[in-house]
């Protein structure tokens, strides 16, 4: 690895202030799981790591069943699936929190990280798109909010300035009768980069879909949040039709690329059975909760 | 260009200082600052697992931890295992399974395999498996490995 320098800000205003003065020649590190492997590799040209696992509101969870979930950018995926009330509320997050990588990577990575990195093949922006997510970012003018779904805007590239900071992540407080779940295809049992990504999520209202959000994970150069999917099953019975409507919009709207996971025309395929499995587990999954 | 960082950490129970580049992962500072070389070097990006130690009761790769971040934090490697020159119960347990050949992953195997051991004295071998999908071995076929967790775990429950 080349020189870096190491930063270690205590708050969100020292983080930003450390970053305007590197004037986009630094990144701010989470659990350092991608971070340390992309700099060893060569793929970000930078001189400075500014360490977030210091700055106290990276590091909180909060929930309450009324306000929803505030998740500090760089709490790690076990301590997301170890806090049982986060858990029970949110099984969609913990589906992607639970399957990143193995047991030492889950000690490390976070979800804010994994969204700044922005890979396309990212497992926990589909299911955090689906559950209408928000990024809380802090910079030098203030904070402001993006939608998850709005957040990547190319391979690897962000919506953060140069001297932004993601500073958390908010899910509003499950209602009733809502489920969600993501699930992805990979050809090992374990450790393994999604082929294809489907994150779903569902409201029933007496049998009817009410509300649907359908995003997929690597098949486009971002998380592709399919809108048109939800919004084509608002109102119809939760049935084996409706979720095939919704899983052939989703298949249809994928834009992949063939490369050695997977070719075009499979991961089309697989786009129409994650849709429809994701979107049978979250039906399930919404019956339970009321 | 950046200089050297001191950093204070707790190794196997007791206190440690050095001094390392920013750049350096808390692997290079075990093994060739400290010369604790017990922890090894499989592929240097968090896939293989032989880096594995555990930091703050998580077992993490150290590969993908700087030296400068374990400052205050508290820090197991595999040399912390054994107590003085009896072996762990899982030490013994491999031993006994053969559940090694080469043995270059085996220290990571270890200190994964006594984490999970710490908090669920009786996994079933799905949760075993599922708990070292991060550490690969090329040489066993993993089954000896599984065979020497669940022996251990027995001869554990039975002290």
């Amino acid at each position: 690895m080349k020189w870096i320098d190491y930063a270690t800000p205590h708050s969100v205003r020292e983080a930003v202030d450390v970053l305007s003065e590197a004037g986009g020649r630094a990144r701010v590190m989470a659990g350092g799981t991608d971070l340390l492997v992309a700099l060893r590799a060569g793929v970000y040209d930078i001189d400075l790591v500014v360490d977030g696992k210091n700055i106290p509101e990276l590091n909180e969870i909060t929930y309450d069943p009324t306000n929803g979930l505030t998740l500090g950018a760089a709490v790690a995926c076990y301590k997301i699936y170890g806090n049982q009330a986060v858990a029970t509320a949110y099984p969609g997050l913990i589906d992607a929190a639970s399957l990143i990588g193995g047991t030492q990577i889950q000690g490390r990575a976070s979800l804010g990280g994994n969204l700044c990195n922005a890979t396309p093949s990212a497992d926990s922006i589909p299911p955090m798109i689906a559950l209408n997510g928000t990024a809380n970012i802090a910079g030098p003018n203030g904070n402001r909010q993006v939608a998850i779904e709005d957040f990547c805007t190319g391979v690897r590239q962000n919506a953060l300035g140069s001297d932004e900071i993601l500073v958390s992540l908010h899910f509003p407080a499950p209602v009733a009768n809502s489920g969600a779940n993501y699930i992805r295809f990979i050809p090992r049992n374990e450790m393994d980069i999604a082929v294809a990504g489907a994150g779903v999520s569902v409201v029933l209202d007496n049998g009817d879909i009410k509300e649907a959000r359908v995003s997929l994970a690597s098949v486009a150069p971002t998380p592709l949040f399919v809108q048109e999917a939800g919004d084509a099953i608002a109102g119809k019975p939760a049935n084996d039709e409706t979720v095939r409507i919704a899983s052939g919009i989703a298949r249809d709207a994928a834009r992949p690329i063939t490369d050695m996971r997977g070719t075009i025309e499979f991961r089309q395929h697989l786009c129409e059975v994650l849709t429809r499995r994701a979107l049978n587990t979250a039906i399930e999954r919404a019956k339970e909760n009321n | 260009m950046p200089g050297k960082t001191y950093v204070q950490t707790n190794i196997n129970g007791e206190h440690v200082d050095f001094l390392c580049e920013p750049r350096q992962s808390l692997l290079e500072c075990l093994r060739d600052v400290i010369g604790l070389t017990g922890t090894k070097e499989g592929c240097n990006d968090g896939n293989c697992g032989a880096c594995t130690v555990e930091m703050d009761g998580r077992i993490v790769t150290s590969c993908l931890v700087l030296g400068v971040e374990v400052e205050g934090k508290e820090i197991t490697t595999i040399e912390g295992i054994a107590d003085g020159s009896t072996l762990h119960p899982i030490q013994q347990s491999f031993l006994e399974n053969a559940a090694l050949q080469c043995g270059i992953c085996t220290p990571g195997f270890i200190v994964a395999s006594k984490s999970l051991l710490d908090q669920n004295p009786d996994p079933t071998e799905h949760e075993i498996r599922f708990w070292l999908a991060n550490n690969l071995c090329r040489c066993t076929g993993y089954d000896k490995i599984i065979r020497a967790v669940q022996d251990a775990a027995v001869k554990m429950q039975e002290a």
